[in-house]
Order: structure tokens, then C-alpha cells, then sequence
């Protein structure tokens, strides 16, 4: 880990309680959801962290509770280092506040997570689904989500398959 | 049909009028340019002058689908492309014929998931299938010639 992310770290950890890992040198903190934007703030105004660079989620359904870890990946182009602050959120009503105030580029960030994930942000300017069209059921990147739809058919079971299939009318 | 062979002295030949028709229609087929995926490169290698589509009267790829008779779907349908293949197809002028070129357009080729559609034929009514991933020239033109043996089969008027 950079030497120089070592008191930013301690900072999270005296203000927010945030548990800190690391992982092939990149470094992590483990931030409650009603701390999420106190902590983006500090460190977009005080330790310089000006870009979000990503914003993603992980399902880890389901071996941990909660199962969901929403991940903010910091970048300081004036100090040239990167950190990534994690939330865990629960699964029967995902639910942040959104990061739109803070980092612009959170909104689309937040509309994907929304479409893939399910997750809700609280406060969002433009709570739409981004990639699936509109009227899609589910959300695609959660672990319990079915992984395609077409049956396979094979000689013994193809009429049957058949006539399930939705074919195009004229 | 080979006119040339069949003119007589008089410089006439007799046929009858679905002769003509389906001649005309086989050997002047536009399609429209709807190249999705990698299938797009080969069906623009088929155009190209190694394989020359325009022997079967297809030098032209109409951008505008009011202008074109038959579909080529090269490539794998997104669920958001479908609505638009779908309202493309209907704004073609009839007869139209559509070719799902390769695997994808066929039965969704490897990607069973979510996004893709499981074969074109969910959105539009499907003539000539294309295997292939992505197939090669020569099959696209293969195909073609079996659209055309479909459309030199069909009737002006339908027997009861």
C-alpha cells in the first residue's frame, strides 16, 4: 500500500469507524451506509480524491450477509493515488443515498446499479433503468437471477420445447 | 431463365406471368444494410469482389428498408435492438423475405442469457436460416440461392 494513503485511511477510521483492509496493495475501507456521503465529501474536500472512477456493486448471495457490497473506487489525480470504500448493503430492500451531489458522474453509476442490482438510491435525479429496456423483470447481475432462458432441445423433447417457443407472427 | 437462349427469329418468347415475376423478383433483390455483429464483415465480404453478390442482382444495399425486399439479420438481436428490427421490418414494402444469418440470428449462437434475443425468429418471421459462426461467404450466397428457389416456387394466386 502507498505510504501517503496511511493517514487518509486513519482519518476514515477516528471519523467514521470504517474497518480497513487491504488486498494486493490496493486499499479498502468498509464504510457504514449512513456514513457513505460524510465520507465521500471528506475525501473529495480535504484529501483531494476528485474522480470517481467507478461505482459498482457486488452480490455475494449467498454466503455473506448482507449480501450486497457497494463499491466506490476513488481516484486523486493530484496525488496520484487510488482507494476503494465499500458499503454493505442488505438485500431485502437495497437501499443508499445517492452520491449524485457529491460526484456527478454518480448518476448513470446509479442508474446501472439500479437496473443490474436492484439497488435503490435515495434522492436520485433520474431513478431509470440504463442498459435493459424498459418493462424488464429482475435485475440481471443479482447471483439468484436466471442464468439464460432458452431450453436446449434434443430429438426426444423438441415438439414439446417447440410449442413454447415465442415465434415471430406475421 | 436464360432469355437469350429462348428468343427465337422473331426475337419473342413466350411464358407466363409468374415465370416473370418470380425471375424478376430472384434477380433484383435488395437488401437492406442490417449488419449487428462480425457476421457484418463477412456479409461485406460476400458483397466485395471476390464473391460479388452483384451476380444475383444484389450490388445494391439499401440504407432505407422502404427500398429493400429482403432482410439480412447479421448478428445477435439485443433485447432493446428487437422493437427497432421489428419496426424495420415493418416498414419494408411486401413481398419481403428475411435470411438470419449465423448462429446468433439463428438461435442466439453462444449467448444464452438475458440480453439476446434466442433467434430472430421471436421478432420477425424468419425464410432462410444461416448456420455459421460466423458463416462464410459462400454460405451467405448458399442461402440466398435458397431463398431464391423459395421465392421461384411461389404462386401469384393461391389453388384451392
Amino acid at each position: 500500500m502507498e505510504k501517503s494513503l496511511e493517514p487518509i485511511i486513519k482519518d476514515l477510521h477516528e471519523k467514521f469507524g470504517a474497518a480497513h483492509e487491504e488486498f494486493r496493495g490496493e486499499a479498502q475501507c468498509i464504510v457504514k451506509a449512513e456514513h457513505i456521503l460524510a465520507a465521500l465529501t471528506l475525501l473529495r474536500d480535504t484529501h483531494h480524491f476528485e474522480l470517481l472512477s467507478s461505482q459498482t456493486a457486488v452480490d455475494y448471495y449467498p454466503q455473506t450477509s448482507p449480501r450486497f457490497h457497494v463499491v466506490y473506487q476513488l481516484t486523486s489525480i493530484e496525488k496520484n493515488l487510488s482507494m476503494q470504500l465499500r458499503v454493505p448493503v442488505n438485500g431485502d430492500q437495497p437501499r443508499l443515498p445517492t452520491a449524485a451531489n457529491v460526484y456527478k458522474t454518480a448518476v448513470w453509476r446509479e442508474r446501472e446499479l439500479l437496473d443490474m442490482f436492484g439497488i435503490e438510491f435515495e434522492g436520485h435525479p433520474d431513478p431509470r433503468r440504463i442498459l435493459m429496456p424498459e418493462g424488464t423483470e429482475g435485475h440481471p447481475l443479482r447471483k439468484d437471477f436466471p442464468l439464460g432462458y432458452e431450453e436446449p432441445q434434443f430429438t426426444f423433447n423438441y415438439k414439446e420445447i417447440d410449442l413454447r417457443k415465442p415465434y415471430a407472427k406475421e | 431463365m436464360g432469355v437469350e437462349q429462348k428468343l427465337g427469329n422473331m426475337g419473342v418468347v413466350t411464358t407466363t406471368l409468374e415465370n416473370v415475376v418470380n425471375w424478376s423478383r430472384t434477380n433484383a433483390m435488395w437488401p437492406m444494410l442490417f449488419g449487428l455483429a462480425c457476421c457484418a464483415i463477412e456479409m461485406m465480404a460476400a458483397q466485395a469482389a471476390h464473391y460479388d453478390m452483384s451476380r444475383f442482382g444484389m450490388e445494391l444495399m439499401r440504407a432505407s428498408p422502404r427500398q429493400s425486399d429482403l432482410m439480412i439479420v447479421a448478428g445477435r438481436v439485443s433485447k432493446k435492438m428487437g422493437p427497432v428490427l421489428r419496426r424495420l421490418y415493418d416498414q419494408m414494402p411486401e413481398p419481403k423475405w428475411v435470411i438470419a444469418m449465423g448462429d446468433c440470428a439463428s438461435c442466439g449462437g453462444v449467448f444464452n442469457n438475458y440480453a439476446i434475443y434466442q433467434g430472430v425468429d421471436e421478432v420477425v418471421p424468419v425464410d432462410v436460416f444461416v448456420a455459421g459462426c460466423p458463416p462464410r461467404p459462400e454460405a451467405l450466397i448458399h442461402g440466398v440461392l435458397t431463398l431464391h428457389e423459395k421465392v421461384n416456387a411461389m404462386k401469384l394466386v393461391e389453388k384451392k
